[in-house]
């Protein structure tokens, strides 16, 4: 059988020696036991963030988005900027989940179910801030077209803005369907493992799967098509965001660089979420056999190649700027290095282009430590770009008397903070009651259960 | 003697892939095989036909995307034509992001709808796996009478034989 081939070169992608039920025990025991006391502290701690995050969206609904620091110059700045960092993060999620599936790599099975769950997290997140800018929120339906009273007034399709409402909520909507049909087998296992309440509620959810393979014929196809689905549509997402300010003629934005560098960039910040993620997760649910230096260090490899395109892109918009001969345009620019928000343009510089570039020794990116704590450096230096691209090129705009600064208001960044909370409540809350790793993908790719299996066999057989 | 169904247990991938080949070789009907994992191999070895899901993904993706794409003229250029920026009434360009969008969306759903359909899979409904099929076992289930079965089953290294009802 091709599939039960140990290479030799490879470290295996399951590195203890488990057998299948084994898989399933390590797997579905932190489900079955009770939390532990480090589970309740962070829960307790995110919890708490979210519920800062709530005051704050409360009063700002209730009073208005004028609690912002923004001003009549700086339209775009804090709220944006949090939109895009949050959308960014989903994207990992879906490129380990569909683009590593139709390329074959294997090492995606131990991560893609926990990175797809935090796609939708960080998708709700981002979601958060475009509905509070709305004013209204109670209203965001005025944003698709229906037919209404207005002498059906229809929406702007012309419009990236819109074009964004859709990217948004089509990307929210097919992650969520392709991460449950993923989570399907497994809550069978799951059921059929399980006793009581648990087993009722995982057998309703589990459709009545059987482990019929007239059924995983067909559901692997299903999964083929959708993962073939869900690979333009992430490459879609960043580049409808992207022309959010591509679409427009301010100096800075107004790039046709931008789709490309903006995706590079969501994946690179997406994988450096997935990493902190991973490694939490990895030591507080004990599955390092599962969730390997491997992993860790081919995710590092992807930081490295989208860190690469983003510090490439840096450079072409400066050269760009300089080559196009455009005042406005190299004004722009030398206004982002070495003006007023300067420090912003520097942080970023180098938190995105300079620390990756520790991950080409091979020390660094096989050592958890360095990785996790890159992985928030990484994290930092997206945020700021984002901050940069919005911020600087708006602030100082073609009148110089309306020129202007801007600073977040308490009420801004304890919102940004509380979608932190959110992120990681709901992200506390899947680790405990779902399965963190899939299963039914990780026995798939587990070589040594397949060798262990057929000694037992043998024996029983010639015995 | 009557026929009926005998379900054989395997402990591993191969044996399953084998026993399924050498049944239909002799000609033993292969009601279904049950397996915790997707086996590799083993659409093949039951002589399964490609699924049908890509057509339905493709019309639905063609159906999403056109009726969005008419939308977007009718609302902008029929409806209430409104002059933005001096663009042309059916800028169709501008409009296709939204139709892209609009095919991912109608494609996925409905595919994952068919799915669902075809498999007779829905929430809540009520299943009894055979053992340790979602965990670490491989079942091979045969239409045949019951002498015949087991000793086929026994033969291929299963380690558990049972009729079922």
């Amino acid at each position: 059988m091709s599939e039960a081939q140990v290479s030799q070169l490879r470290t295996p992608l399951v590195t203890a020696e488990r057998t299948l039920s084994q898989v399933t025990d390590d797997i579905v025991t932190p489900l079955i036991q009770r939390p532990t006391v480090r589970w309740w502290l962070s829960f307790l701690a995110a919890a708490s963030v979210l519920g800062i995050g709530f005051g704050m969206v409360a009063y700002q609904i209730g009073t208005g988005i004028g609690t912002w620091g923004l001003n009549k110059t700086v339209g775009w700045a804090f709220d944006i900027t949090n939109f895009v960092f949050w959308v960014g993060i989903g994207h990992a999620g879906t490129l380990i989940s569909a683009i590593l599936f139709l390329f074959r790599q294997k090492w995606r099975t131990s991560i893609n179910r926990a990175a797809e769950a935090m796609t939708l997290f960080a998708v709700m997140c981002a979601a958060i801030f475009p509905l509070i800018h709305a004013g209204r929120p109670w209203l965001i339906y005025w944003m698709f077209p229906y037919p209404n009273s207005r002498g059906s007034l229809w929406v702007n399709f012309r419009s990236p803005l819109l074009w964004d409402v859709f990217a948004i909520s089509t990307y929210f909507t097919v992650s969520a369907v392709f991460w449950y049909i993923g989570l399907i087998p497994d809550m069978a296992t799951i059921r059929d493992r399980l006793s009581g309440l648990r087993k009722k509620i995982f057998g309703f959810l589990s459709f009545g799967w059987n482990g019929s393979n007239r059924i995983w014929s067909r559901y692997e196809t299903l999964y083929l098509l959708l993962a073939g689905l869900a690979t333009p549509l992430v490459l879609s997402v960043h580049t409808i965001v992207s022309m959010d300010f591509a679409t427009s003629l301010v100096p800075g934005w107004h790039a046709t660089i931008f789709p490309p560098y903006f995706v590079a960039g969501a994946v690179f910040s997406g994988f450096a979420m997935v990493l902190t993620l991973m490694i939490i997760t990895r030591v507080v649910l004990k599955l390092e056999h599962f969730i390997t230096i491997r992993h860790i260090e081919n995710m590092n490899k992807i930081i490295i190649v989208t860190g690469g395109i983003v510090g490439l892109s840096y450079g072409t918009e400066f050269f760009i700027a300089w080559y196009s001969g455009s005042p406005w345009e190299r004004f722009a620019f030398i206004n982002r290095a070495f003006g007023p928000y300067a420090w912003s343009y520097w942080i970023m510089f180098s938190c995105n282009v300079v620390s990756p570039m520790l991950f080409y020794f091979k020390k660094i990116r096989t050592s958890i430590l360095a990785t996790f704590l890159l992985s928030i450096v990484v994290n930092i230096g997206m945020w700021f770009e984002r901050f940069v691209i919005i911020v600087t090129s708006l602030h100082r705009d073609f009148v110089p008397s309306s020129w202007a600064m801007y600073k977040p208001t308490v009420i801004e960044i304890g919102t940004f903070t509380g979608t932190f909370g959110l992120f990681f409540t709901l992200f506390l809350l899947f680790v405990r009651f779902l399965p963190v790793i899939s299963m039914g993908e990780v026995k798939a790719v587990n070589n040594f259960a397949k060798h262990k299996n057929a000694h037992h066999a043998e024996h029983e057989v010639t015995a | 003697m009557s026929k009926v169904r005998t379900v054989g247990w395997f402990e591993q991938e191969a044996q399953i892939l084998h026993a399924t080949k050498a049944a239909r070789k002799v000609k033993l009907k292969v009601v279904d095989v049950y397996t915790p994992y997707a086996v590799h191999g083993l659409d093949e070895a039951m002589g399964l036909r490609p699924s049908k899901l890509t057509w339905v993904c493709f019309l639905a993706g063609l159906a999403g995307g056109g009726s969005m794409l008419a939308l977007m003229i009718y609302t902008s250029a029929i409806s209430w034509a409104l002059n933005v920026g001096g663009k042309p009434f059916a800028s169709v360009p501008a409009f296709i992001p939204v139709t892209f969008e609009a095919t991912v969306l109608c494609a996925a759903l409905t595919t994952v709808l068919a799915f669902f359909v075809r498999s007779k899979l829905f929430p809540g409904k009520k299943v009894v796996p055979l053992e340790r099929v979602t965990d670490d076992r491989f079942a091979l289930e045969l239409w045949a009478e019951p002498e015949e079965a087991r000793s086929f089953l026994e033969g291929q290294g299963a380690v558990v034989v049972q009729e079922v009802p």
